[in-house]
């Protein structure tokens, strides 16, 4: 799908930037979108128009397990990440929320803020201008998950049985 | 076929199926916790996923700890909330004066034993690996999914084994020998792996020393991490794990994806600078600039081992004129023995503030958050921008005896020079 790239610059950004702790108590998404980037740039919340797509650096989203980075980005709009690496928990916690997580880095160095850029998001090749990039491939589960629509989808549909 | 600990854990969890770093397993959990910010979360979450009963409330444990006491109506409304299912599923629950900071209360409560995995809706889940158990933070949909189904997805990861050796010299806790992990590993180096605490070093460490290293695992990205439990281990859980339990350990001949080496003869007190847990150096190389606040608190390093150390700073000394200290003991039992020791006294007599136990200014929430400009010594564990209040505001990481000896000093100080003026 053809998406708007907005970049979120530097390495490390962590969930008390993305979201201070001072909102967890807010639970709607749409009502937590509004101090989504506070800690960071809360500009770059004006760029989150149509359909974008984030394109991050390393260790992006690391700190704590709160959800409303992922959730609010997904109320605002943002079809997927393309990032250099993801942090453990966001990175969970975007694929949960049925929004694709992509590590793809040369991506990353190729686009420029504002691009329209063209994502498969099933399977995470990024086209920048004549360009295709391909993403490292993603896990089976993860895959599921997202193809499902996320995971309380992905709940829905299946048995609570254990299986391996 | 050799594995290291967190193959023998996942395997077992999954009748014997062998696993190998990388896979992705549906891994059941012994324990899911959840507290006042996930749990209402994941309530929502189990709606929108049909399920009205959970299937097993006995597994799952809730914790009023982040906004407890409330400190706003959304707050008291959310806790309100939390309390109220809790009862109406028949699960655990530790509310205001009864329990205290999720982490430290599951640990003293006994729901923590070796070798069990525990998902928890918090990232510092990783400290129950102070115990040897896998725990590991999740979001509330995770926490939901937990609740719901009873496991939660899971890529095995591999092993970074870190090696303490030599003996600690003064003033040297847990929090330093972590931070001087994280000043190798950085904060992203051991995304994907475990931490596997081992080493000659370790029987020495207590478990409330353990709790300080096992919870920064995840400030270097790992799963969770670990010590193997020991005779440590089994003498802290004696009278008070809630089920059985056997030790496991690596086996020798077990592949490591790395191994790092920290020599405790050479460690001195460390300080970890802003903005990231891994910028750090030794607390002696600290600049003068003044202290405003001090946080002695939080779920790794509000215990007794810290308050002790704290108040052995403090006894006959006050704290310096326009610093400020705050003193947060992390649960009801550690509030207690202090209490009953006469460290409250000592605080209080010294001029700092004793709060509640609570989550409060460690995540910026309320009860000591910082202004723009000023400078906190915290024995927490993030000193992201904004973290404990204002984004230009400062956060220094130290042990408990660093940091009060910043609140006497009101700069940054090794406290072998606080000791030595005295
Ligand atoms: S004390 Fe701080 S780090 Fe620990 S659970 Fe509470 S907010 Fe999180």
């Amino acid at each position: 799908m053809i998406v708007t790239a907005v970049v979120v610059p530097g390495d490390n950004v962590d969930t008390d930037v993305l979201y201070p702790g001072k909102y967890i108590n807010i639970l709607d998404p749409m009502q937590a979108r509004l101090h989504l980037f506070e800690g960071l740039d809360p500009s770059l919340r004006d760029k989150l128009r149509g359909s974008t797509a984030l394109f991050v650096g390393e260790n992006f989203g690391s700190g704590s397990s709160r959800e409303q980075p992922a959730s609010a980005m997904v109320a605002s709009g943002v079809r997927c990440l393309i990032g250099r690496s993801f942090a453990r928990i966001f990175g969970r916690n975007a694929v949960n929320c049925g929004l694709p997580a992509f590590v793809n880095p040369t991506a990353v160095d190729a686009v420029l803020d504002g691009a329209e850029v063209d994502v498969d998001l099933r399977t995470g090749v990024v086209r920048i201008g004549e360009r295709d990039f391909e993403s490292a491939p993603m896990q089976s589960v993860p895959k599921e998950i997202l193809a499902a629509g996320g995971l309380v989808k992905w709940v829905r549909t299946r048995s609570t049985s254990p299986r391996s | 076929m050799s594995e290291t600990l967190v193959q023998k854990i996942i395997s077992r969890h999954l009748g014997g199926k062998a696993v190998k770093p990388g896979d992705v397993v549906m891994l059941p959990c012994d324990v899911v916790l959840g507290n006042d910010a996930s749990t209402n979360g994941a309530i929502r979450v189990l709606h929108e996923m049909g399920v009205d009963r959970l299937p097993d409330p006995s597994k799952v444990v809730t914790v009023a700890d982040h906004f407890a006491p409330a400190k706003d109506v959304i707050s008291a409304t959310l806790l309100k909330q939390m309390q109220d299912w809790a009862q109406e599923q028949g699960v655990a629950f530790y509310g205001q004066g009864r329990g205290g900071i999720e982490h430290t209360v599951l640990i003293e409560e006994g729901w923590v034993v070796p070798g069990s995995v525990i998902a928890g809706g918090d990232s510092h889940t990783c400290t129950y690996g102070a115990l040897g158990a896998f725990g590991t933070g999740v979001g509330l949909t995770d926490l939901a999914c937990c609740m719901a189904t009873g496991m939660f997805w899971q890529t095995v990861p591999d092993t970074i084994r870190v090696v303490f050796s030599g003996t600690r010299r003064p003033f040297v806790r847990g929090k330093d020998l972590i931070l001087a992990v994280l000043a190798q590993t950085g904060v992203a180096g051991a995304t994907g792996s475990v931490l596997e605490f081992t080493g000659s070093a370790v029987v020495d460490l207590s478990i409330d020393d353990r709790m300080a290293v096992s919870n920064m695992a995840v400030e270097a990205g790992a799963e969770t991490g670990f010590f193997p439990a020991d005779g440590v281990t089994a003498e802290y859980l004696q009278s008070r794990a809630n089920r059985a339990w056997s030790a496991e350990a690596s086996d020798s001949d077990a592949t490591f994806a790395r191994e790092l080496h920290i020599d405790l003869n050479t460690l001195s007190p460390q300080l970890a600078w802003p903005h990231l847990p891994g910028n750090v150096t030794a607390a002696s190389e600290a600049d003068t600039k003044k202290v405003d606040q001090v946080y002695i608190g939080n779920c790794a390093n509000g215990t007794i081992t810290d308050l002790r150390d704290a108040a052995a700073m403090m006894r006959g000394r006050q704290v310096a004129n326009g610093t400020r200290m705050i003193v947060v003991p992390a649960s009801r039992r550690v509030y207690k023995q202090a209490l009953e020791e006469g460290l409250l006294q000592v605080f209080v007599e010294a001029g700092a503030v004793v709060s509640a136990p609570t989550c409060g200014a460690c995540f910026g929430g309320h009860n000591g958050v910082m202004a723009a400009g000023e400078r906190v010594v915290a024995t927490t564990n993030r000193n992201f921008r904004g973290r404990m209040g204002s984004p230009e505001a400062e956060v220094f990481l130290a042990n408990a005896s660093v940091a009060a000896a910043a609140a006497v000093a009101g700069r940054i100080i090794d406290p072998r020079e606080l000791e030595s003026a005295a």
